[in-house]
Order: C-alpha cells, then sequence, then structure tokens
C-alpha cells in the first residue's frame, strides 16, 4: 500500500530524465523493438504534428486525497503543486480565444485547490460546450467541505470523469488505496442521486477504468457493459459511459513495472498490440495540456515527463495558438500506450 | 538454445510456426482467430473455457494467455479458478469413472 508520491520518497524515478532514458535504453536500444519514432517514420507520419486545438487540459495541482499504485501524474497529499489564481486568470484568458470546445480539469484531485470553484465558475461563463472536472470520486465523501460537490457540479453543468479500475471492492482498493471502493460507491450514489449518469440525463457521468495491472484494456464496449451490470446489480448505480484507458509506463506505472519484472513484457505487448489507425486520432493532435504552473505540453503524459511543447510559445503567459499549431510534438516510447489496440486517451479508445 | 523446455519469451514466437509451413500454419491461425471471434458464446466466455482447458492440457504458454486474456476482459480471479476447478473436475471424473470397469472386471474375476 503506497503512502507516499515517487518525488516524497526521493525514488530515482521522480526525475523525469531518468525516466526517459530507461524509456530509450534495454530493448528498444538493442533494436529487439523498433523506437516508436520509427513505427512512425514507416507511417510517413513523422515528425507527429498537431491538427485543430479542441481540448484545452488543465492540471490545477498534483495534490491528491489518494495515493494510487498506478499514478501517472504521482500525485498524492504530499504534493504541493497547486494552480494560482493568477495562472488560472492567464488560462481563463487563453480559453476565450482559443476556440477549443473542451475543457478538461485535472490534478491530483482539482476539488483541492483553494481557487476550483471559482475557476470553474468563471470558465462556465465563457460557455466552452464540453467542461470535464476529472474527479477521484472519493474526494467527494473526504471531508464534509466537498459533500456538495454532486450539486455544485449540477450547478454548474459540469461533465463528471470517474475513475473506477474494477466493480470489486479487491481489485479497486488494490490500486487505488484501501476503502477507495467503499467511498467511491457512495460518491457515485450521491451523484446519481441528484441526476448525474441517469439515463436521458443531461447531467454526464463517465467512468474511466485503466486496468489493474501490467496487461492492456480489453474491449471498450465489452467492460462498459459488464460494469453496468455489475454496478446496477450490486448498488444501483448508474453512469454513461465508460473509457478505457491504456496505463502508460511512466511515473508510478513505471516504477511497478520495473519492481514487478514485468516492464519487458509490458513492453512487448504494447509495440505488439500497435495500431496504425490510432495513430490518426492520439489525443496529442488535438489537445494542449497545461501544467499547475502554466507551461504548455503535448499531453498530460509529456507533462509528467517535463517534456514542454517544442515551440516558441511554451507558456500560457503568451500563449499563441498558430505558433502551437505549426508545432512537432514530442514523443518517446511511452507513446506506445496511446496506440496500442483501439487507442487510448483521455476520453477513452481513439478507433 | 536454451536448456529448460519451456521458455516464457517463446510465446512470442508462436507465429513464427508459419515460417516452416506457411499453408498450414496460415490456415491453423486464421482457424484459431475464428474460434475467439463473438458467436453464440462470447469472447469472455470463450476465454474461461480457454483458461480451464489450458490447465488440462498442462500448456504453461496457454495458461499465461488466457490469464492475461481474462485479466484484460475484467474476469474476476473467483471466475478463473472456478472455471479451471471446471476442467480440472471433468479431467478427474474421466479418470474416476473408468473404476467402473474396474469394479466391472472385479466382480467379473471373483467368485
Amino acid at each position: 500500500m503506497l503512502l507516499k508520491s515517487l518525488k516524497k520518497r526521493e525514488n530515482e524515478l521522480a526525475n523525469t530524465k531518468r525516466q526517459l532514458e530507461l524509456l530509450s535504453k534495454g530493448v528498444f536500444e538493442t533494436g529487439e523493438l523498433p523506437k516508436f519514432s520509427a513505427q512512425l517514420e514507416t507511417l510517413k507520419q513523422f515528425p507527429l504534428k498537431p491538427k485543430t486545438l479542441e481540448i484545452l487540459q488543465i492540471n490545477v495541482g498534483y495534490m491528491c486525497n489518494q495515493v494510487c499504485a498506478h499514478c501517472h501524474v504521482d500525485a498524492g497529499p504530499d504534493r504541493k503543486e497547486i494552480m494560482t489564481r493568477e495562472t488560472m486568470q492567464q488560462c481563463l484568458d487563453v480559453i476565450k480565444k482559443t476556440g477549443a470546445h473542451t475543457l478538461d480539469l485535472t490534478g491530483g484531485a482539482p476539488e483541492m485547490n483553494p481557487d476550483f470553484r471559482w475557476f470553474v465558475e468563471e470558465a462556465t461563463k465563457i460557455g466552452v460546450k464540453d467542461f470535464i472536472v476529472r474527479s477521484n470520486l472519493t474526494i467527494i465523501t473526504a471531508n464534509k467541505k466537498y459533500y456538495d460537490l454532486p450539486e455544485f457540479f449540477k450547478k454548474h453543468q459540469i461533465h463528471v470523469i470517474s475513475s473506477m479500475p474494477h466493480w470489486t471492492k479487491g481489485k479497486t482498493d488494490k490500486q487505488r488505496g484501501d476503502g477507495v471502493f467503499k467511498a467511491s460507491i457512495k460518491a457515485l450514489t450521491m451523484l446519481n442521486a441528484v441526476g448525474y449518469g441517469m439515463p436521458g440525463s443531461g447531467l454526464k457521468l463517465d467512468l474511466v477504468y485503466n486496468p489493474s495491472g501490467a496487461f492492456l484494456p480489453g474491449d471498450q464496449g465489452a467492460l462498459e457493459s459488464d460494469f453496468k451490470k455489475a454496478l446496477l446489480s450490486d448498488f444501483n448505480i448508474q453512469f454513461h459511459q465508460l473509457f478505457s484507458i491504456t496505463n502508460l509506463p511512466i511515473s508510478r506505472f513505471l516504477d511497478y513495472l520495473i519492481a514487478s519484472d514485468n516492464y519487458e513484457d509490458y513492453m512487448y505487448s504494447l509495440v505488439e498490440a500497435f495500431n496504425p489507425a490510432a495513430v490518426e486520432n492520439v489525443m496529442c493532435t488535438n489537445t494542449l495540456s497545461v501544467s499547475w504552473d502554466g507551461w504548455l505540453y503535448d499531453c498530460d503524459f509529456n507533462q509528467m515527463l517535463g517534456l514542454k511543447v517544442n515551440s516558441s510559445v511554451q507558456h500560457i503567459t503568451n500563449f499563441n495558438k498558430e505558433a502551437l499549431e505549426n508545432r512537432i510534438i514530442c514523443i518517446s516510447q511511452h507513446c506506445y500506450g496511446c496506440t496500442a489496440g483501439a487507442g487510448s486517451s483521455c476520453q477513452g479508445t481513439v478507433t | 538454445m536454451s536448456k529448460s523446455y519451456y521458455d516464457p519469451s517463446d510465446l512470442r514466437k508462436f507465429g513464427n510456426i508459419t515460417e516452416w509451413n506457411e499453408e498450414l500454419g496460415g490456415k491453423f491461425f486464421d482457424y484459431y482467430g475464428k474460434v475467439f471471434e463473438e458467436g453464440a458464446l462470447t469472447a469472455r466466455e470463450k476465454s474461461l473455457i480457454a483458461l480451464a482447458v489450458s490447465h488440462v492440457v498442462k500448456c504453461p504458454y496457454c495458461i499465461d494467455a488466457y490469464t492475461q486474456d481474462g485479466l484484460q476482459r475484467g474476469i474476476t480471479k473467483e471466475e478463473m479458478m472456478e472455471a479451471v476447478h471446471a476442467g480440472a473436475a471433468i479431467e478427474s471424473g474421466a479418470t474416476l469413472v473408468h473404476s467402473v470397469q474396474m469394479m466391472n472386471k472385479y466382480e467379473k474375476l471373483s467368485m
């Protein structure tokens, strides 16, 4: 059971350069497996370039009430990186002029940012089509001050996306921590009670499924139907869609893969499942990720690897849509996680 | 060459068997792929059958493959173990049902 982040434990993988080094060595250095760039070259997709910006994903801080074993953010209660209201204001100014139809708030637990509610209220006024908050569910039940979050989300017509690795307690708690399953079920019940996730309801509640171990997600549709059946019959809980997301070999999941001697086999699985059709729609081609301190990244994963956008514009303060659309997307072997099987993104499969 | 008969990484090379007989290897993999598609049985049900049979035929490669396949499909360990017991029950039943022959023979030879 993890209690501290890699950073707090001063684990060598808290150093992003060390992670990138590992991802380029071993089976990729010997040529046993092709590098991601080589696969793109074969497809004549190298270098990878963005399309129109559709999604602005803002990470409002790495602080979280959970310490999940697979977390690519290395989030936890000991992480103090939190977006200030000043940076939030800069994000609001950018949202107004980007034309992105989706605003996606993530963390950590975004709700733990002291200015979270102010930011949501201000961003709602701008009127994006789809306003997502990635809630870990347990935060809703963690403290009295969060109990009204379902009502707050409803008031602002927030699209709630929450993590749920399995419909059984054992698997969920093993990945996300003791007691997480019970608290998640309670939070889902509270969300259902205000109308979230109910059939025909405009209050969207989607779940995210991450495999709880060194294997790839199965068919998203089949998993969705199993989740729906089990959560309804066991707990009378309803939700809209299930997004299955592949765990990328970075941060705490990379640490787990190495410690459990699964790293090489996992990389083989990802490379063997490489799907050229998924390359067409990888999320870095329509998304920009903003960190708590305002830096810009191709995706949340590149953010956690410290790979800032390869552009003259790297910070929210001098955001320039045209300059950013002309950039080249930073890649490494972790990108295989987004192109395996049916593909993977923060919105689930991509094919 | 490895000094042991089973090397887990050999599973990755399964597809290479077509190199020595493309026609038969190809037909086998086509058949194999077709068998595990959704049909009257779901792919999930077939995965559990495959896991049970893997144990009965004692194939370590198949056990690795179908344990992983089950995990990917969200199959629980309780379901997996029940499937293995179903296979084991048939296997031990197949042994035990032969004891009727033993009993028959015993009776026939005894006064």
